[in-house]
């Protein structure tokens, strides 16, 4: 295919120019992706004891993230589905979007899993065919599955739907709808798969309630779609990106929803812990209220809930809603809370206090955060990169050039603002 | 009993090896640049499942891993991959009214199963000390008490190891069945097909799993020469290991070294299958319980209080 050949140089053109803003955006990530592979190169010579993680608390700030970043992943994708039921316009431009954070989340929790495992170099173990998955018993082999049919069909229609654009061709219904209606339920099935993941662990009673699929998913759909209005605004202004303030606002109504569902589970389970207080409570108390001392978690555990309850109140005004100032600000909170909530708060209580009752605290190395960054900084330059290719796309002004009347793409970029 | 079996029962294996060995060398070819480099070996890297190897490969895997020790610990090992014995079930008592709390197997269990001495240590047996009136209570038990003389005045001691259960939620856990239930009862775990993803070490509700956080420190002459495949070889990092029941010393029908050292004789060890056996006597006459036994794990691991 001759254009395709065209369509990568014109990419890798995209890619390479842009204004001072961007240029120092991607040297800022390329610093923190050197910055996570020095620490990386460390954490394998010397092995996992670079970690804080010990055998009381095996599973810290790595899973953690994968678990946060598997929710950002999933949600990007359910927001087709009121673009569908409010048949918003720009419906082909929410789905490439959904999908473009989705490949970057997915990239990011395949990282976060391989800098977790002690033997990276035996990933074919697991693998169908080469290796020998426990099939269909083990939780996490399931999750590898689900996680990588994800991707791939993300991978599998954004190729096809950009590519069919940058032809200036009509994306076939008959291909595109499917792919996309197949995607929602994926989506959802990697959250839930992912939930069960802890759920099904009898040894953990912080996790062992049914409680915590339905949270994953009621809090994935705030996590997602505060990234995608920020995203939404700076392509408006850059792109002139058609979407309109309502189609926002509404996706704001929506999140307060999830936001009040996510509170309202949240605070189911905590009436059945501290009312019937048996001895699982022990592990809700650490992370609320601190266990025989040790309290690492505590201030976190309230700054998760306010930033949650102060992000429900913002989205659910709606004179709040509709102010960019208080918008974007409850986008952070959001994130701030769901991100402590679904991370280090779902984990670190797990294990806290241990299958034998003894206490270990747990708090991440300077290697952790390291590694952390770098994997953020890969999952943001791969972001950046596809909708820095995708944007001029989807706007019209990225074309195969025999489809272009004015001469070649070169003007394509992010205008410098 | 003197049919034993030498060899991992093949009947068990993952259906068509040879494809799979296939698949895998066609796949390696991109990797092989980027793991020769992290001195990772391509032999290694190619091998199959414990439970595929013929005969011949499992010869040479056991020559390979005397082999490595040598070289290691400049020390001449045998390492054996003794199969179970048909007939037998083992099953381990521990007599709570008498365990003083000595400490004595944690040590003949360091001494005898090769696990890393220090950063990290690695014990297989927690013993836990917990107030008589409290009874069994794990948030009040004292994991790390420190005292000249035991057992002391108003407290019992808990010892906790692998329960080897009849259901146990780490095989079901593991990924890549790294680990599995022997014929005997005892659950294993190969160290050199573990990814080191620690799903079973969550899935674990007693603690007994434990894993490399770094190359294992152990030196040359507190190695112990006398190993199993799936027991006490030593380790990698990056891997998870656990007890065995002492694997490399039971199915030669030899006691763990934690039955042998003890004092008191709070510990009893034996087939489950012969009516005769010490631990059948125990199940018979005593009142036994298992740890955790609302989780259904079904431990071949009985606790009673003999007096």
């Amino acid at each position: 295919m001759s254009g395709a050949a065209e369509f990568v140089k014109g990419s890798a053109r995209l890619l390479v120019t842009g204004g001072r803003a961007y240029k120092a955006w991607v040297a800022a990530l390329l610093a923190l992706v050197a910055v996570g592979a020095i620490a990386y190169v460390h954490q394998v010579r010397t092995g996992l004891i670079a970690t804080n993680m010990r055998d009381q608390v095996s599973w810290a700030f790595y899973i953690g993230n994968f678990t946060f970043l598997v929710g950002v992943a999933a949600a990007a994708v359910l927001l087709v589905v009121p673009a569908y039921v409010y048949q918003w316009k720009p419906i082909k431009e929410v789905v490439v979007l959904g999908e473009l954070l989705a490949i970057s989340a997915l990239t990011m929790c395949l990282l976060f899993i391989l800098v977790d495992m002690g033997r990276p170099d035996r990933f074919l173990h697991v693998m169908p065919l080469l290796g020998t998955p426990n099939w269909p018993r083990s939780l996490l082999a399931w999750d590898a599955l689900v996680l990588n049919t994800y991707l791939l069909l993300n991978v599998a229609l954004v190729l096809y739907l950009l590519f069919k654009t940058y032809r200036g061709e009509h994306y076939d219904r008959r291909i595109f709808l499917p792919l996309v209606l197949l995607s929602i339920p994926v989506s959802i099935s990697t959250h839930t798969v992912t939930a069960f993941l802890y759920n099904g662990m009898a040894a953990r009673p912080y996790w062992n309630a049914s409680i915590l699929a339905p949270r994953f998913i009621a809090s994935a759909f705030c996590s997602g779609p505060a990234v995608m209005i920020i995203l939404f605004q700076i392509l408006r202004r850059t792109n002139r990106f058609p979407i309109k303030d309502e189609a926002i606002w509404k996706i704001a109504e929506l999140m307060s929803y999830a936001m009040f569902l996510n509170l309202f589970l949240l605070g189911a389970e905590l009436f059945k812990e501290y009312y019937s207080a048996t001895e699982h409570l022990r592990y809700t108390q650490y992370f609320w209220g601190g266990l025989d001392g040790h309290r690492a978690l505590v201030p976190y555990a309230w700054l998760s809930l306010t930033c949650s309850v102060a992000a429900f109140v913002l989205f659910l005004i709606p004179r709040t809603r509709r102010n960019y100032v208080t918008l974007n600000l409850g986008c952070l909170l959001i994130w701030a809370g769901v991100y402590i909530e679904k991370g280090m708060g779902l984990i670190i209580p797990g294990f806290t206090p241990d299958t034998l009752g003894e206490i270990y605290e747990y708090t991440p190395t300077a290697t952790e955060w390291a590694i952390a960054a770098g994997v953020f900084g890969v999952g943001f330059l791969v972001f950046t990169a596809l909708v820095k290719i995708a944007a001029p796309i989807l706007v019209g002004t990225f074309r195969a050039p025999e489809r272009v009347a004015a001469p070649g793409p070169s003007g394509a970029g992010f205008p410098a603002h | 009993m003197s049919e034993r079996k030498s060899l991992p029962v093949v009947a068990d294996a993952p259906a068509d090896p040879s494809r799979r060995a296939f698949m895998r060398t066609a796949a390696a070819g991109a990797a092989v640049a980027a793991l020769s480099s992290c001195g990772v070996e391509m032999e290694d890297f190619l091998r199959g499942h414990f439970k595929e190897f013929s005969p011949d490969e499992l010869r040479h895997v056991l020559a390979k891993v005397e082999r490595k020790n040598l070289e290691r610990f400049g020390k001449k090992t045998t390492v054996s991959a003794t199969g179970p014995r048909p007939g037998v079930e083992f099953g381990y008592g521990l007599d709570l009214s008498r365990c003083v709390g000595c400490r004595r197997c944690v040590y003949a269990c360091v001494a005898e199963n090769n696990p890393s001495r220090q950063s990290p240590q690695i014990q297989w047996i927690r013993v836990m000390e917990m107030d008589k009136e409290h009874g069994v209570d794990l948030a009040h038990a004292n994991h790390y008490y420190e005292a000249d003389a035991v057992p002391r005045p108003g407290k019992f001691y808990m010892p906790v190891q692998c329960q080897q259960c009849r259901n146990p939620p780490c095989v079901k856990a593991c990924p890549t069945q790294a680990t599995w239930k022997e014929k005997d009862g005892i659950v294993v775990i190969d160290y050199d097909w573990c990814i080191g993803c620690r799903c079973c070490m969550s899935a674990c509700p007693y603690g007994a799993r434990h894993f490399n956080w770094a190359t294992p420190t152990l030196p040359a002459d507190e190695l112990n020469p006398h190993q199993h495949y799936l027991g006490n070889r030593p380790r990698p990092k990056g891997v998870v290991e656990k007890c065995t029941f002492c694997i490399q010393r039971t199915r030669e029908g030899r006691y763990p070294a934690c039955v042998e050292v003890c004092p008191v004789g709070a510990r009893k060890f034996g087939n489950l299958l012969d009516p005769e056996s010490e631990i059948r006597r125990v199940m018979e006459t005593k009142r036994v319980f298992v740890f955790k036994e609302e989780l259904a794990t079904h431990p071949q691991f009985y606790y009673f209080y003999a007096t």
